[in-house]
């Protein structure tokens, strides 16, 4: 029996969006891209949006954001003024080469759209590079792409802009690279997609922001790529700080070679929907990754962690550490999914899944998935949801601290598995002091950037007597 | 040397050895016409002469079968099953009443010896009383009298219907309603028998009641189906074996089993699944379709499901606890092993909606040859669960390179008070203890054999003695060759 699918009128404004732009879309376009744009729109037009019915799209009801009227925005923004005045962030103790991308579009002077560092570091505006390096074009773009869905086949029709980073081989990046991802504008939505490529024993520190400015709804859909060659090291942070009322997918695909390292750190802070797709592809031996995430939501808030791990060849590791603390009626779903192709022995893979609920209507539904096709592997899963420990509170509260501090202090040292791991310690302190907040309620909202909210000169401190201790 | 030889001469026999138990019997069938329609439905309930309410059961699951479309989330291929192709109801000849076991057919009597279930044996030595279901329909129950002294009711589902007609109708299709899959919807449309056992108030059922079940004819679907009701402080143990002969097409099995506990009551159900797994190409074999659900409604009521699963092509069953009263307690314990072509895709599910409510998952996957092995499982703890506690193991242990180990487990907690533990592990065996049996001068053979029995002990234990004789055995069996 054929199943009728309800068509949502943002899908079919995507449709006649494409139809109607598609000159302008493709205007910067090789051959290889346009024809690749099409293709997706045909598979978005037969797929149209995930729905709850599809096994990973389960626990996450997008319904209401389908049913909002958004604005589709794909414009180039000109450079008016700074970013500084549209968006403050300033990082304390340490800096940071921002890359910011303003509704969907590379921010920057025309002079700095695409820039070439002395050691050969290509960065700037994606839709730059398409023109001037299509040699990268050619060989990344769209290459790796896992577990399409509708969101992916839009973002690939419709994304004209973001950031690309080139690392030449053998450079070490002294710098930390920070991508500042906005939206400033009411109600649009944006399909935005970074490209990140790391030569053979390059390295690369990236911190990826993402902020919300003002208090209007939005629908931002991201896809990140990721390549790493042999014995590249990539270090990602993802900070995800947006208001209530702003859906953010955040799809990341990362294909790894031989020896390379991969880390990643997902913070997400506060958001109405948040959901991280992670795709490590291990296609090199001897590949490792370690994929950390934290989240603290709260209200009617919402966050989806879906990490998939691939073992394609043999003598890979890859470790998996998600956390959660939930309050009020907010909702988290982890999918964590190893997969280990036959014959990739020598695998180790490792997952494990944290949450606490604190409230009555907090919710977690969490599935960490295995499934290996190979024998000489170690893999193991766990996951649990539970309370803070009782004879722990009962403890501290018993040495003279109060039940509020002692809980506070239970929580942070839950959430710090993850924030420890954080190498940059400048970076870490202002993150620690983040979760302090957030964990207070200080933090609910915030309206700037994220790193922007910690005031170094007055650290977040619990209020205990240690002499009581 | 000799030693070496002789283990080697096992180990051929065990691994090249045909399916001990592929027979076929001959016994006459009183068979329904390929095919399913509303006729067919009409067919089976008229042969056994049913009231009008099952009839009306039966069609308006057959109606809703046919609105349905066959589940395709689980990790198992085959080949699409034509429902229009199978024998929906097969019954041996009606003879006359028996009273002894000298009256039975000599010829399945030998069947019996065959299978090495001895009824006079198990009469006489174990005091388990034998419901043997020979495609679909109860040929002998045995135990009746023991039974009838503590008002237990325990006997075929159709007999049921025809003595206990408000029990059935009160229980049936209140666990697993008709519309709740379509394995579910199909054997509510044409299922042809099973064992019905009620467990009055207060009573500890003093034996263990066992059904073994075997599918004979060729192209006969068997559709079996179970009621186990425990009345308030009821306890019995049941237990369900199955074998069944070689055959070269696949015979689907798409059977349920319902369970209810009350207040203080119950139940253990303990499996042994040995049905034929297909030959050594991948070629014939069950499809076991199974729906098994128990619902602990009463306070403090529990339901434990322990099962053994060896046999069957493919595997498709979720034995499942709803914890609906306070203080109620579901477990389940799981040995799978899959070898050849066999796929299993099995777990459980544990609904947590009472307060106080525990339950336990063990499972243990085994994977050799070029099978596949699953673990699915859901624990679901719903908003007013207050301290609610769920603990989760799933271990897969993995026997060559060619197979397959799965773990899909979904935790869904909405109780800020549960507190739920999933741990899983997959890995092979470890070299370490290889090394260390071998150097004791125990050979490579033995050790694995030592060591998956050791792995599965957990789960073995919780079996009522005669089953964990029988499936250590099994274990044995489907297990020692495939490594080496």
């Amino acid at each position: 029996m054929e199943k009728v699918k309800k068509r949502y009128p943002l899908e079919e404004k995507f449709i006649r969006h494409f139809t109607g732009h598609s000159d302008e879309i493709s205007r910067h376009d090789l051959p290889k891209v346009s024809r690749m744009r099409r293709e997706a729109m045909k598979d978005f037009q037969r797929s149209g949006f995930p729905h709850n019915k599809m096994e990973r799209w389960r626990n996450t009801d997008l319904e209401g954001i389908y049913e909002t009227d958004l604005e589709i925005f794909d414009r180039e923004i000109p450079y008016e003024k700074q970013l500084s005045e549209i968006f403050l962030c300033e990082v304390h103790g340490f800096e940071t080469r921002v890359l910011s991308v303003l509704n969907g579009s590379f921010y920057s002077p025309e002079t700095e759209k695409l820039t070439v560092d002395e050691n050969g570091v290509i960065v700037g505006s994606l839709a730059r590079a398409m023109q001037e390096y299509p040699e990268f074009i050619e060989r990344h773009y769209g290459e790796i792409m896992e577990q399409r869905d509708g969101f992916k086949s839009l973002n690939m029709a419709l994304a004209t802009d973001g950031v690309f980073i080139y690392v030449p081989d053998n450079v070490v990046v002294d710098e930390t690279f920070q991508i500042i991802n906005i939206l400033n504008k009411p109600s649009l939505v944006i399909n935005v997609r970074n490209l990140v490529i790391l030569g053979k024993n390059a390295k690369l520190r990236l911190l990826h922001c993402d902020d919300s400015v003002n208090h209007h709804a939005g629908f931002i859909n991201k896809v990140n790529e990721v390549f790493l060659d042999e014995n590249a090291e990539l270090e990602l942070y993802k900070l995800q700080n947006l208001n209530d009322e702003t859906a953010l997918l955040n799809q990341t695909s990362i294909h790894q070679s031989a020896n390379s390292r991969l880390k990643i750190d997902a913070i997400s802070l506060n958001g109405g929907m948040i959901r991280n797709e992670i795709f490590d592809l291990m296609n090199g031996s001897g590949a490792w990754s370690d994929i950390r995430g934290l989240y603290l939501m709260d209200q009617e808030q919402h966050v989806d962690n879906q990490v998939n791990i691939y073992h394609n060849v043999p003598h890979c590791d890859s470790n998996q550490l998600f956390k959660g603390i939930l309050d009020n009626e907010a909702t988290a779903v982890f999918n964590g999914y190893i997969y280990v192709k036959r014959d990739a022995q020598q695998t180790n893979a490792f997952q494990r899944n944290a949450n606490i609920l604190l409230a009555k209507t907090a919710r977690v539904d969490t599935m960490p998935h295995l499934e290996i096709y190979a024998d000489d592997v170690q893999c193991s899963h766990g996951a649990s949801v539970g309370q803070l420990d009782n004879e722990a509170l009962f403890y501290m509260m018993q040495r003279g601290i109060p039940f509020a501090d002692a809980r506070m202090l239970l929580m942070y040292a839950f959430a710090d598995a993850v924030i420890d791991e954080i190498s940059i310690e400048s970076l870490r302190i202002n993150i620690e002091d983040m979760v302090k907040r957030r964990l207070r309620g200080d933090l609910s909202i915030c309206d700037r950037c994220v790193l922007h909210c910690s005031n170094p000169d007055q650290p977040v401190i619990f209020d205990i007597d240690m002499s009581k201790i | 040397m000799s030693d070496k030889k002789k283990d080697k001469g096992v180990l051929e026999e065990v691994t090249t050895g045909e399916y001990k138990y592929g027979f076929v019997m001959d016994i006459e069938s009183d068979q329904a016409v390929r095919g399913l329609t509303e006729e067919t439905v009409r067919f089976i309930s008229k042969k056994k002469n049913e009231p009008e309410w099952l009839l009306e059961f039966r069609l308006k699951a057959f109606r809703h079968w046919l609105t349905l479309e066959e589940p395709d989330w689980a990790l198992l291929h085959h080949p699409p099953i034509n429902y229009q192709d199978i024998i929906y109801y097969s019954a041996p000849k009606p003879k006359k009443e028996l009273e002894s076991l000298d009256e039975v057919d000599p010829e399945l009597l030998d069947t019996f010896n065959k299978l090495g279930i001895s009824l006079e044996e198990q009469k006489r030595l174990s005091g388990v009383a034998v419901d043997a279901v020979i495609d679909s329909v109860s040929v002998k129950t045995t135990f009746q009298d023991t039974l009838a002294k503590h008002d237990i009711i325990f006997c075929s589902i159709t007999d049921a219907v025809q003595n206990y007609p408000d029990l059935v109708k009160k229980y049936l299709g209140t666990v697993v309603p008709y519309t709740d899959n379509y394995f579910a919807a199909l054997n509510s449309a044409v299922f042809s028998d099973g064992s019905f056992c009620y467990i009055p108030k207060g009573v500890r059922c003093p034996i263990e009641l066992s059904t073994y079940f075997r599918i004979n004819a060729a192209n006969t679907g068997q559709f079996e189906r179970t009621l186990l009701i425990a009345d308030e402080g009821g306890y019995v143990s049941y237990l369900e074996g199955c074998t069944a002969p070689m055959r070269d097409e696949n015979q689907l099995h798409a059977a349920i089993v319902e369970i209810v506990t009350h207040d203080d009551a119950e139940i253990k159900y303990s499996t042994v699944q040995n049905w034929y797994p297909g030959s050594k190409e991948g070629k014939g074999g069950i499809y076991n379709f199974v729906t098994k659900r128990g619902l602990c409604k009463g306070r403090n009521s529990k339901i434990s499901w322990t099962q053994v699963e060896t046999g069957s092509a493919i595997t498709w069953k979720y034995p499942s606890c709803i914890l609906m009263g306070d203080n109620s307690v579901g477990e389940f314990y799981s040995v799978a092993v899959t070898n050849n072509y066999q796929q299993a895709d099995t777990g459980t599910k544990m609904i947590h909606i009472g307060k106080n409510t525990k339950s336990t998952i063990i499972s243990k996957g085994i994977s050799a040859g070029k099978s596949n092995n699953s673990y699915r499982g859901l624990v679901r703890v719903t908003q007013k669960a207050d301290n609610a506690r769920n603990y989760s193991q799933c271990d897969s242990l993995l026997l060559g390179d060619q197979c397959g180990a799965h773990t899909f487990p979904y935790i869904k907690t909405g109780n800020d008070t549960a507190i739920v533990e999933h741990e899983a592990t997959t890995s092979k065996i470890s070299d370490d203890q290889l090394f260390y049996c071998q150097q004791r001068g125990i050979d490579m053979e033995k050790a694995i054999g030592l060591i998956v029995n050791g792995y599965a002990k957990q789960v073995l234990n919780k079996l009522p003695m005669e089953f964990a004789v029988e499936a250590q055995k099994l274990l044995a069996i489907t297990l020692e060759g495939s490594v080496g």
